[in-house]
């Protein structure tokens, strides 16, 4: 069932390269780069919720501190390309200790949910309440709700005044959403992604077989914070700005939509449930008549109820009856017969 | 982290169209003036009128015929009060709608947030809100009240009216924090001192340890810098449990929103507070712009603190427009810097060249049957907080808000 | 002395709301294993209708305990009859689903009522315990927890309903077995529990004011409250509202209120993680 790699990688460049060249004609890069962006963070819950079942109510978290470690390292070191590697770092490292913590405790899914969604609320208190001046990592004034405005943005290494901004950072952050798609599709075919997935589907059976299931469900967790952390440092570079907000429970709420009507289980869905969401609220912005949550929750109902599976694995079974053939994403059916159990 | 959520006043619309086309500045047949103000969530309370305000303003710009001979076309953006749409409507305004001037910003969090891209790109910016002081830049000019020329005032007055114990119930972000300190300040100044001080970010809306703690001190005055829609709940707490007549109140934000008119009088009876305006100042400016309100609006009952504010920046700014001639920034506030006043709903004020701050007149007041009773009126008071750090003319390129 | 008495009211104060505003939520999961995300939005609409009710000319605790109730949980009984019945036994769908309905109500809110900060002012006066004011209001809620708690044992304990809907609690099987329809005990279920979310948001509007988002501060606290009770309904809600309110009293008095909040959100995770089924599944097991 498996194409060869080399296949898979050409088909992802070629594809990618073509949509990177044209969606600019579309839409403004501006816009486009935070699609961009979300994209990314909508990949990082589909990789641990899709693939690997645990279902993180906190993801938003891990984006918000990865814009934060990015804002607040920038500050001190006057210079990104330290700052964006300690960006990724940090959230992993906390998921790690967080994701060591829930999954040798054996907690599973409300509870789990519980636990993240918890953290989250920790440190978007904590955030919130670091206005006073007492407050400062280094040179950086952690700012509480005003957030952290006037940080170095993203520069050429070494150079820290040629800026990377405007359409150059477009194609930055495209060419980084490219390469962390092909590395999550590395980690896929990989011993450690399959059992991942066979964890997900029976965690007992895969524990019995003799794999430590929490250290890897740990790692993964990491992982999946990582890119979430990545996506964050990016987001700052965007808004320029970092606040509170980042932590929300709303952002992870969206997350977790995203992922729903994009596809669990694909790559691609989440991707593209986190672009295609955030620009239909983008368009739905524009006008006042109906109220752009309600929207939003409506679509959610419907999905839950009419299409769980979501948009791209919808398609691509619509595909592979039209043409037999096998679609671009790749569903494993038995996820979802088995939903109810781990959910 | 919504991309925006609701209405756009129809810029979103624009700002697509303008992402499809190529990127033109449509070149000038209209001044433009960008807008950003919160005129949904919790701060729409100061928002929509400010909104309203500005329009108004523009109105009687373009009814008397425009400035330069061209009309004013307001671009406003609704941030709805969330302070990561500023830096993002404010890169729109600058650099997609590249507007002439920017009046807008509410909250000291949301100014900071779009200030430095206003300086980098050039654009004038207005910031028209009462705040805690020290903003030096020479892009941006400020006509709100200032620690120095509020609290300076209503400190003495409310310590002398009830005692020398003084707790400080501030929110929880720059303007609290700073301005909780100018407080303190003022009240070792006077002779005073301050048993406690306590933050509380803006979403927290139950106050009842709080209020138990407080009894606890047992102060003789509590002065509340707090900010928005969950903070009113304090106030209303504060009365629920029968401690307005016990301890007295005093505020530095209280009805910059109107809040006196959401209180019930046995809430709010007595609270004492200072501002640059009242809807009771009886003066013919005063008069004038409520009947031009209410004849725009239906009813002059919503105008306050912040909307005289903005409509004063925006008349000031256009005197200004019309003194340079020209569009040129460096020309508008060489004019701005010249000291010209404009006589305003809330008084004579003047634009003091040094600090860009304002010298206005403060009114003390108190609240009474829903209304902000004017108790003693202090004419042109000079920002002197400002003054004192902040030089423009000797060092035009300062960018810094000094804390004290 | 009067201060450690306004202070053990506070205390109390905080466990009675955490009670109150976890109840709806404790019944629906409780019976029915659905975690309902739009909690919070059931509680902000049962403070609109109040509101709407009081400005109507309504006496305000008519508009509380009856209009607010009623209103909400008809509210709940369309949305289960819509959505949540589709989806029982799919325990994540359901908070999905009921997350897009959270949104959804949101949305509808903001626009009949705007997106304003609305309320009503407290009912009750405030009175003197030696030199110290009580908001008298206070009293009221911790009353309303208690009545609440009670009303629900004697229901579950006492009535053939009661006993109806413990027997479908555990085993739905047979209670459908032995002529019991789950279909109809669930709906009935979700309506006591929609009401009861209705009736916890109407008590603590007049406390802060109200805006179409006000119910994700709630949904939240009660979401954790419920699930770190664990299975047993009443023994649950007692013993971790109890344990989360006395937490974040102790951290509000001696630090600020946020730093309450942070404490409550700590014990919750510390609590987790030693009894990963929430408390009553090691203490009071078996109870009610």
């Amino acid at each position: 069932m498996q194409t060869p790699v080399s296949k898979d990688i050409l088909t992802t460049l070629v594809v990618s390269a073509i949509l990177i060249w044209l969606a600019p004609y579309v839409i403004g890069t501006y816009t486009l780069t935070v699609l961009i962006i979300y994209g990314m963070l909508g990949l990082s819950l589909g990789l641990i919720w899709g693939f690997g079942g645990i279902l993180c109510f906190g993801q938003g978290a891990f984006f918000g501190l990865g814009a934060y470690t990015y804002a607040i390292a920038a500050i001190n070191f006057g210079e990104s390309t330290l700052p964006m590697v300690l960006a990724v770092l940090v959230p992993a490292t906390f998921a790690l200790l967080l994701g060591a913590m829930m999954f040798y405790g054996r907690l599973t899914d409300v509870y789990l949910g519980v636990i993240t969604l918890v953290v989250t609320l920790i440190l978007f208190k904590f955030i919130n309440s670091t206005a006073g001046p007492q407050y400062v990592i280094g040179k950086a004034r952690l700012g509480g709700y005003n957030g952290i405005p006037g940080f170095q943005t993203l520069n050429v290494p070494g150079n820290p005044d040629a800026y990377i901004w405007g359409d150059a950072y477009y194609y930055f952050c495209a060419v980084a959403l490219v390469i962390v798609f092909l590395l999550v599709t590395f980690l896929l075919r990989s011993s450690f992604g399959r059992i991942a997935v066979g964890i997900r589907e029976n965690e007992v059976r895969i524990a019995l077989m003799g794999y430590d299931v929490a250290a890897r469900k740990t790692v993964l967790f990491g992982i999946g914070a990582a890119i979430a952390g990545l996506a964050g440092a990016l987001f700052a570079n965007w808004g320029e700005i970092v606040t509170p907000t980042l932590f929300n429970m709303p952002q992870s709420a969206e997350i977790i939509i995203w992922c729903i009507v994009g596809g669990l289980g694909t790559r691609l869905g989440p991707i593209l449930g986190a672009a295609g969401l955030a620009y239909m609220k983008f368009l739905l912005g524009q006008q006042s008549t109906i109220d752009n949550t309600l929207i939003t929750g409506l679509i959610l109902v419907l999905f839950v109820l009419f299409l769980p599976k979501g948009v791209v694995p919808a398609f691509s079974g619509l595909w592979k009856i039209s043409f037999g053939r096998r679609g671009f994403g790749k569903m494993h059916d038995t996820r979802r017969k088995r939903r109810a159990r781990h959910g | 982290m919504s991309l925006n959520r609701r209405e756009l006043l129809g810029g979103a619309a624009a700002l697509t169209a303008a992402s499809l086309l190529p990127r033109v500045a449509m070149a000038g047949d209209v001044i433009k003036l960008g807008s950003i103000l919160d005129t949904s969530g919790p701060f729409d309370a100061y928002g929509k009128p400010m909104d309203q305000a500005m329009r108004l303003a523009v109105q009687e710009i373009n009814a008397a015929g425009g400035l330069l001979g061209k009309q004013v076309e307001v671009t406003a953006y609704d941030t709805q009060s969330d302070m990561a749409l500023y830096s993002q409507y404010g890169q729109q305004l600058t650099r997609q709608d590249k507007v002439d001037v920017v009046h807008g910003g509410i909250l000291s969090a949301s100014r900071e947030a779009i200030r430095q891209t206003m300086r980098k790109t050039k654009t004038l910016y207005f910031y028209n809100v009462l705040y805690e002081g020290g903003v030096c830049d020479r892009n941006i000019f400020i006509n709100g009240v200032t620690p120095a020329q509020q609290v300076e005032a209503l400190v003495p007055y409310a310590m002398k009216k009830s005692g020398p114990k003084v707790y400080i119930l501030a929110a929880d972000y720059n303007y609290g924090q700073i301005t909780s300190r100018w407080i303190q300040k003022f009240v070792a100044e006077n002779g005073g001192e301050v048993v406690g001080n306590d933050f509380f970010p803006l979403d927290v809306s139950d106050f009842g340890s709080t209020i138990a703690k407080i009894q606890g001190v047992g102060p003789d005055l509590v002065i509340a810098p707090l900010v928005g829609g969950a903070h009113l709940s304090f106030f209303r707490q504060w009365a629920a449990s029968g401690m307005k007549d016990k301890i007295a109140l005093a505020s530095t934000t209280l009805g910059v929103g109107n809040e006196q008119k959401v209180l019930t009088p046995e809430e709010g009876d007595g609270i004492m507070v200072a501002y640059n305006y009242s809807q009771q100042l009886d003066t013919p400016e005063n008069k004038a712009f409520k009947t031009a309100w209410a004849a725009a609006y239906g009813s002059s009952d919503n105008i306050h603190e912040t909307a005289v504010s903005t409509y004063q920046g925006v008349k000031t700014w256009a005197k200004a427009v019309e003194m340079a001639g020209s569009m040129d920034r460096d020309a508008i506030i060489a004019a701005l810097e010249s000291g010209i006043s404009i006589d305003g709903p809330g008084g004579k004020i003047t634009v003091d060249p040094k600090t860009h701050h304002a010298v206005l007149d403060v009114h003390l007041m108190e609240f009474e049957n829903q209304e902000m009773k004017v108790i003693e009126t202090l004419p042109q008071r000079q920002p002197i907080d400002t003054q004192a750090v902040c030089d423009l003319a000797s060092n035009p390129n300062d960018n810094t808000q000094y804390e004290l | 002395m009067d201060l450690s008495f306004v202070f053990l009211v506070e205390v109390l104060y905080a466990v009675a709301t955490l009670v109150v505003i976890s109840a709806g939520l404790a019944v629906v999961f409780g019976m029915m294993k659905v975690i309902n995300l739009a909690h919070g939005e059931f509680m902000m609409m049962g403070g609109y209708a109040t509101i709407t009710a009081v400005n109507l000319g309504v006496n305000v605790f008519v508009a509380m305990l009856v209009i607010a109730p009623l209103v909400v949980g008809l509210i709940g009984l369309v949305v289960e009859r819509l959505v949540i019945r589709h989806l029982y036994g799919r325990l994540v769908d359901t908070m999905l689903a009921t997350w897009g309905l959270s949104l959804f109500f949101v949305g509808m809110a903001t626009m009949i009522f705007g997106n304003t900060t609305t309320g009503i002012s407290t009912p009750i006066p405030g009175f003197a315990v030696g030199d110290y004011q009580i908001n008298g209001y206070n009293f009221f809620i911790i009353v309303v927890a208690v009545a609440l708690l009670v009303l629900l044992f004697a229901v579950l304990r006492g009535t053939r309903a009661g006993l109806i809907a413990r027997g479908a609690m555990q085993r739905s099987d047979m209670a459908a077995a032995l002529g019991y329809s789950p279909d109809r005990i669930y709906m009935a279920t979700f309506f006591c529990g929609s009401a009861l979310s209705g009736l916890a948001g109407a008590i603590v509007a007049p406390l802060v004011g109200l805006v179409p988002t006000s119910g994700i501060n709630y949904i939240a606290k009660s979401f954790i409250t419920v699930v770190a009770g664990g299975p047993s309904l009443i023994a649950g809600l007692v013993s971790s509202a109890t344990s989360f309110g006395v937490v974040n009293q102790v951290f509000a008095f001696a630090v600020s209120p946020i730093m309450g909040d942070v404490a409550l959100l700590v014990t919750a995770v510390i609590l987790l993680r030693l009894m990963p089924q929430g408390i009553t599944s090691r203490f009071f097991k078996g109870k009610l």
